[in-house]
């Protein structure tokens, strides 16, 4: 029994009535999540343990499909490709990101902040395909990047540029510089400047200040935004496929490879899996530096 | 202004990062009014002759039909999933409410390409076609963490109060959900309908892994790009990217508009 606002008391019998399909509203989502990802992960990893026959799929169970991934030397280089390629846009795209995240954060009046950062991840929110498109027109052999440098006689050559590792790098890097610097500079202004204050009147200089309070401080930021990079780099088909060009290949190329040429289910769900195990991984090592709540 | 002038190497940083983050989106966008075969320097123009043909083609023209109605369709889908389940969870507390919230968040941790895999692979165990509809599944599934998030976020107490109010004025369930929680949620709802309209008009891999004859724009715009470079390619990116912009910046508005209040 419950009293309004008036001080009447409302019937009970009534409330508890009205409350009877209300209850149930939080299962429609629940559902949903369970029969349309759930259940296509469990049966990815069931269909891992399957042979492949001709017309479809025969539930020969079997470790085959594992085995077979780490016997291939080129389904194994793709997966060191992945890690490299991954480790090392995130790694690029940290350092650049700190920088710009920092200076919005203490450099910039405080009344421009929100549209300032807005204006440098608006491009955040484009397609990937768009994207990785627009880089490949930056790039090309007669570009607009060669045709500056040329044209300014740094170098004489074309510069081959595009269809490389370094454009894949290039083209992620772009990506999760704007995603770092959405969760550094989330991290460094809830960073009181207080605790600065208080470390330079006991002799701190800015670079003390900076490394020993400001840094440690962000960290978390800098592991959720290089987390949520790495899930989302590891897992791309798109930007290597289109700036990459064909001189490797990443582990999202070859399941689309086994899907689109082999149709090979199985052996794609051992490759989706190797992923999810890598991510699982990566989550487990830096675990205890993620906050989530703190970005 | 002083203040500015300190700090010239914070401006030239900034500077270099505007034309970092920027320069893909301005070639783009400039080579789609190129007058000539190829998007590529000397910019001859501007000429508005690839947005003609592209909107005479016909194969881009149904992509752009087909992107807004899985666009708008699995975002409203999301949405209002996502408004429930913060609505049951944020009033009621069920038991179990921990584990719930770590089910509709779980699709975050998941490669979009995972969950295309998976759902791709169910749909051949159990015989159904590649669709729109299955391109909607997957944009509801990979949005739903979003937009629960996002409603569940703004549900403070107040709206207990204003709940229990209603119903001693004698609102019933629907009434209390549509009539006075979501009017109130309004803001909250709008920008989650948005940002999730916006990833799956965005959405690529999923969408290319579950069509068949029916595409999205970014699906087409992949197989453009494999005949090689064109600008009306890039009058179709242009396109999908002025549109995107436009609905995060509507979202940013609700976003933000919540916050001065």
């Amino acid at each position: 029994m419950r009293c309004s606002l008036f001080g009447r008391v409302s019937n009970p019998s009534k409330v508890r009535k009205t409350l009877h399909w209300n209850r149930w509203v939080v299962y429609p989502a629940g559902v949903f999540t369970t029969v349309f990802f759930v259940l296509p992960l469990i049966a990815m990893v069931v269909v891992s343990f399957w042979t492949r026959s001709r017309g479809g799929l025969s539930a020969t169970w079997t470790l085959k499909n594992y085995i077979t991934f780490f016997e291939r030397d080129y389904l194994v280089a793709s997966l060191y490709n992945s890690i490299e390629v991954t480790l090392l846009s995130t790694a690029i795209s940290v350092l650049l990101a700190y920088p710009l995240a920092y200076i919005l954060a203490y450099r910039v009046p405080r009344k421009w902040q929100a549209l300032t950062l807005l204006l440098f991840v608006l491009p955040f929110w484009t397609a990937y395909v768009v994207r990785s498109y627009g880089w490949l027109l930056v790039l090309s052999e007669n570009g607009i990047l060669n045709v500056i440098l040329l044209g300014l006689d740094i170098i004489d050559q074309p510069w081959e540029l595009a269809y490389t590792r370094a454009a894949t790098v290039l083209g992620f890097v772009h990506f999760f510089t704007m995603l770092l610097t959405l969760t550094i500079y989330a991290n460094l202004v809830q960073i009181k400047p207080s605790y600065l204050q208080a470390g330079a009147d006991l002799g701190a200089s800015n670079l003390q200040g900076f490394l020993r309070i400001t840094l440690p401080l962000s960290l978390p930021g800098v592991a959720v935004g290089a987390f949520i990079s790495f899930v989302i780099c590891i897992g791309d088909y798109v930007t290597p496929q289109i700036l990459g060009g064909g001189t490797e290949v990443l582990v999202p190329q070859a399941i689309m490879l086994q899907i689109s040429r082999a149709a090979n289910f199985p052996m794609a769900s051992v490759m989706a899996i190797t992923l999810m195990v890598v991510v699982v991984v990566v989550y487990l090592i830096s675990a205890k530096h993620l906050k989530m709540e703190r970005v | 202004m002083s203040h500015w002038l300190r700090n010239v190497p914070s401006i030239v940083y900034l500077l270099a990062a505007l034309v970092f983050i920027y320069s893909p989106v301005v070639v783009l966008v400039l080579f789609s009014f190129q007058d000539g075969l190829l998007p590529v320097p000397p910019f001859n123009g501007p000429s508005f002759q690839w947005y003609e043909k592209m909107l005479a083609n016909d194969r881009l023209m149904d992509a752009l039909i087909n992107s807004v109605v899985v666009a708008v369709g699995s975002a409203a889908v999301a949405t209002l999933l996502g408004f429930l389940a913060a609505y049951g969870l944020a009033r009621h507390q069920p038991r179990f409410s921990k584990s719930i919230r770590f089910l509709l968040m779980s699709p975050l941790t998941v490669s979009y390409l995972i969950i295309g895999v998976g759902l791709l692979i169910t749909l051949n165990l159990v015989g159904i076609p590649k669709s729109l509809l299955a391109i909607g599944i997957g944009h509801v599934v990979i949005n739903l963490p979003l937009c629960f998030a996002i409603v569940f976020s703004q549900f403070g107490d107040h709206l207990r109060n204003i709940d229990w109010a209603a119903r001693d004025l004698g609102a019933g369930d629907f009434q209390v959900l549509f009539l006075i929680i979501a009017p109130i949620m309004r803001p909250a709802l709008l920008a989650a309908f948005c940002l999730a309209a916006t990833l799956s008009w965005d959405e690529f891999i999923v969408a290319f892994l579950l069509s068949r004859f029916e595409v999205t724009l970014p699906v087409i715009i992949f197989e453009m790009l494999r005949a090689g470079l064109t600008p009306e390619v890039n009058a179709a990116s242009t396109m999908v990217f002025a549109i995107s912009m436009t609905m995060v910046g509507i979202a940013a508005a609700f976003m933000l508009s919540r916050r001065g209040k």
